[in-house]
């Protein structure tokens, strides 16, 4: 629209003037007309649930007493609760372990299909990538089972070698477990990214790393893995979102697990309970602000940590 | 984990939406009268309908037999869940102040925590009178706050031990009858090689203060003439002796520590891994319906009365047992008061809920017929289970106490319970912390605590 209104540049100033006014409102007009739906779906599905449980976060419900006005009270709350605390801890202590080993499995099965190419590598690569396509709670489910020591394959499987079964509900063992069942799960949509990233590199790169007398390891690690750092810094970013705001996995499997997860076992399943279970509508708002708060600070954090490297938030 | 959502209120948020979206339309259009939502088929279209929610696995039978015989309203059901999802959708429409049934069906331990959000209708008013000597006192008095009745009882839950006869025979016990004697069998059963004799469950609180109460336990003491005081006794003495000897089975391995309900355990109970299972009057009909007594197991169970502290003054106690609640968002309480007491009345649906083992009924024209107290128990292999365990534990009954923040409580017993499984804690220690837990709560909720 600009291009053709520039173009015509013989009338004289004023109407010209009036119809880049008319071309720029119209072109204003499509801008909104496109964003519009998203923007009416952000504001009423996002926006406005966000603001009124930041209203509700301010207030204080009492069985005896009635609704109060308490302004930050519930957040000097969150913050002194051990519940809160000691599962933000734990979702913390989480992260540290299960992202790395997501990522290293990704990254490695990612180097593995983009550096073999078979028959196999297209199959493997949908196979690895299949949990991914599993909704988490029905994956949490299955794995349920498989840690199940009645119904489980784990009994007979250490059964053949004389030992017993590792217990991955027990309250020593359910970190492990349920870093399995999230590495499990995401691995595989990791390598996709990895592996995308990996096919965007110019294969020239590989020639002349080849012919300054590098081998297959020395691409891998010089060329390839800092090539992609952009990518592995957007998953990492996704994988420490998610994983502190870990839910569907322990709520599923506490069912399963007994009593070794509690309702506060994360802060989200926290605010969960707060909210659903104990009608606490404002203390659970202010919980999952407070873990908002945590997300933002340790993504920030990171953020920062990177912000020399090549990022995709740069 | 969800990974698509930057804030975490955003998940909390998501939730909330996804729950409003899926239980508004099964609310009846709202909670009101609308009657084309119903799971039930009503024929009688041009009389008012009253919403209501329930579990019983026979609901179906026992709504078109209402409706059937009434000429003045019709029932519109709906299953949302069993217990603990049920509560949870009638909280969020009780916070909401939109989208409860007329008609609620609740544990009697769930009714002082709805009526202390004025979320209950008080029943006296509408017809008590007429229906008042169809149930036991102590059936009045788990459906009453105060002097205010809010719910029509159904079915109790007196709690006994059912036992594999099979293992009882193999390793030479009988029935114990005190709590020194069950701990006896079990020792003696496991020093012979056989299975874990009981469990001690972290997710059934309700049986865990159940058993708290046979020892002499008063956990709360709540007078609705003074609704802000609250009497909290979670760790006298006969609540910490109660967990110290649960706890003490679980540490010498002589009962296992299952969470109860789950696959994991009821495939124990098929498998003949438990000897013993202390439960209430429901659960033949809970274990059927999940497949127990079928198939190699079947003819194995039987059942006694709950062993004792003190054989020479026997308590009986009490678990789960449901009533029919009038919400407070009823349009016609009156009309929805007419279903709470009648839905659950008549000889035919009386009849099938107890031939089928799937409640324990409290209405005493069924409890008193020689056809009930004289059945043979098929679950039981034709043991008269009602006139020997049953009926008797339900008559001496006495009734108890529920506090208002029953969910709380429980969740809190769960966290203590869990506790001592692991070891970090003993019985007596769950108790004190238990006590301090709960009573910080009922102080932050406006209560002055005793």
């Amino acid at each position: 629209m600009t291009l053709l209104t520039e173009k015509t540049e013989q009338r004289t100033e004023d109407t010209t003037h009036k119809a880049h006014g008319k071309a720029r409102l119209r072109e204003h007009l499509m801008g909104w007309l496109f964003v519009g739906p998203f923007g009416i779906v952000f504001l009423a599905f996002l926006i406005a649930p966000l603001a009124y449980a930041l209203y509700l976060s301010l207030f204080q419900k009492k069985l005896i007493g009635g609704t109060s006005f308490v302004l930050l009270d519930n957040y000097a709350k969150a913050f002194t609760d051990p519940s809160f605390l000691s599962g933000a801890w734990f979702v913390i202590r989480f992260s540290l372990v299960a992202i790395p080993v997501q990522i290293l499995v990704a990254l490695a099965t990612a180097l593995i299909l983009d550096a073999v190419t078979t028959l196999f590598t297209r199959f493997s690569r949908l196979m690895i990538f299949l949990p991914y396509a599993i909704p988490t709670v029905i994956g949490a489910v299955m794995w349920g089972f498989l840690y199940s020591k009645s119904f489980g394959p784990l009994t007979d499987v250490f059964g053949l070698f004389g030992a017993a079964a590792p217990d991955f509900f027990s309250s020593d063992l359910i970190f492990y477990g349920l870093v399995n069942v999230v590495t499990w799960q995401w691995a595989g949509y990791y390598m996709i990214i990895i592996y995308a990233a990996l096919q965007g590199i110019d294969p020239a790169l590989y020639e002349a790393a080849r012919m300054d007398g590098a081998g297959r390891w020395q691409i891998a690690l010089r060329v390839k893995i800092p090539l992609i750092t952009p990518a592995l810094l957007l998953i990492l970013v996704f994988s420490l979102i998610g994983t502190l705001q870990f839910f569907n996995e322990p709520q599923i499997l506490r069912y399963l697990a007994a009593g070794t997860i509690g309702p506060d076992f994360t802060p989200n399943m926290y605010a969960y309970q707060q909210a659903f279970k104990l009608a606490n509508f404002n203390y659970g708002s202010a919980i999952s602000f407070a873990l908002g708060g945590v997300v933002f600070v340790c993504v920030y954090a990171f953020l920062f940590l990177t912000r020399k490297r090549r990022s995709f938030l740069r | 984990m969800s990974m698509k959502k930057p804030l975490a209120a955003v998940a909390a948020v998501a939730v909330a939406s996804a729950l409003a979206a899926c239980s508004s339309p099964q609310a009846g259009g709202g909670g009101g009268g609308d009657a084309s939502n119903c799971t039930n088929k009503i024929t009688k279209t041009n009389l008012p309908a009253v919403t209501m929610w329930g579990w019983y696995p026979n609901m179906q039978l026992v709504v078109d037999n209402f409706n059937k015989r009434n000429n003045e309203v019709q029932v519109c059901w709906t299953n949302v869940g069993q217990g603990g999802d049920e509560y949870q959708k009638f909280q969020t429409a009780i916070s909401a102040g939109t989208g409860a049934p007329d008609v609620v069906m609740v544990e009697m331990d769930r009714i002082p925590t709805f009526q202390i959000q004025n979320a209950l209708v008080d029943i006296k008013k509408y017809g008590f009178d007429a229906v008042k000597a169809n149930y036991s006192e102590g059936a009045w008095k788990d459906v009453s706050v105060g002097d205010a009745v809010y719910g029509v009882p159904v079915d109790g839950g007196p709690v006994a031990m059912i036992y594999r006869t099979d293992v009882f025979d193999k390793y030479k016990i009988t029935p114990p009858k005190t709590w020194a004697e069950y701990e006896q069998a079990a020792q003696k059963v496991k020093d012979a090689g056989g299975p874990l004799f009981g469990d001690l469950g972290s997710n059934v609180s309700a049986l865990t203060m159940a058993l708290q109460i046979q020892k002499g336990a008063a956990p709360f003491t709540y007078d609705p003439a003074q609704p802000k005081a609250i009497g909290v006794k979670l760790n006298d003495q006969a609540s910490k002796d109660v967990l110290d000897y649960w706890g003490n089975l679980a540490r010498k391995g002589l009962v296992g520590t299952q969470d109860q309900f789950t696959p994991e355990y009821i495939a124990g109970v098929i498998n003949g891994k438990y000897a013993t299972y202390i439960s209430a009057a429901w659960a033949p009909g809970y274990l059927t319906g999940a497949g127990v007594g079928k198939g190699e197991d079947t003819g194995k169970f039987a059942v006694a009365p709950l062993p004792q502290w003190d054989p020479a003054n026997p308590v009986q106690v009490n678990w789960g047992g449901s009533a029919f609640s009038v919400t407070s968002q009823a349009k016609n309480p009156e009309l929805a008061a007419k279903v709470a007491y009648g839905l659950y009345a008549d000889p035919e649906s009386l009849a099938d809920g107890w031939t089928n083992q799937i409640i324990f009924p409290l209405n005493l024209t069924v409890l008193k017929s020689s056809e009930f107290v004289d059945a043979k128990v098929a679950f039981f292999h034709g043991q008269q289970a009602n006139k020997e365990v049953y009926v008797p534990a339900a008559d001496a009954y006495k009734g108890v106490t529920y506090s208002p923040f029953g969910q709380y409580y429980f969740d809190a017993m769960t966290k203590q319970v869990s506790a001592i499984i692991g070891g970090s804690v003993t019985g007596a220690q769950a108790a004190d912390n238990l006590q301090r837990d709960v009573a910080a709560y009922a102080k932050e909720q406006g209560f002055t605590v005793q």
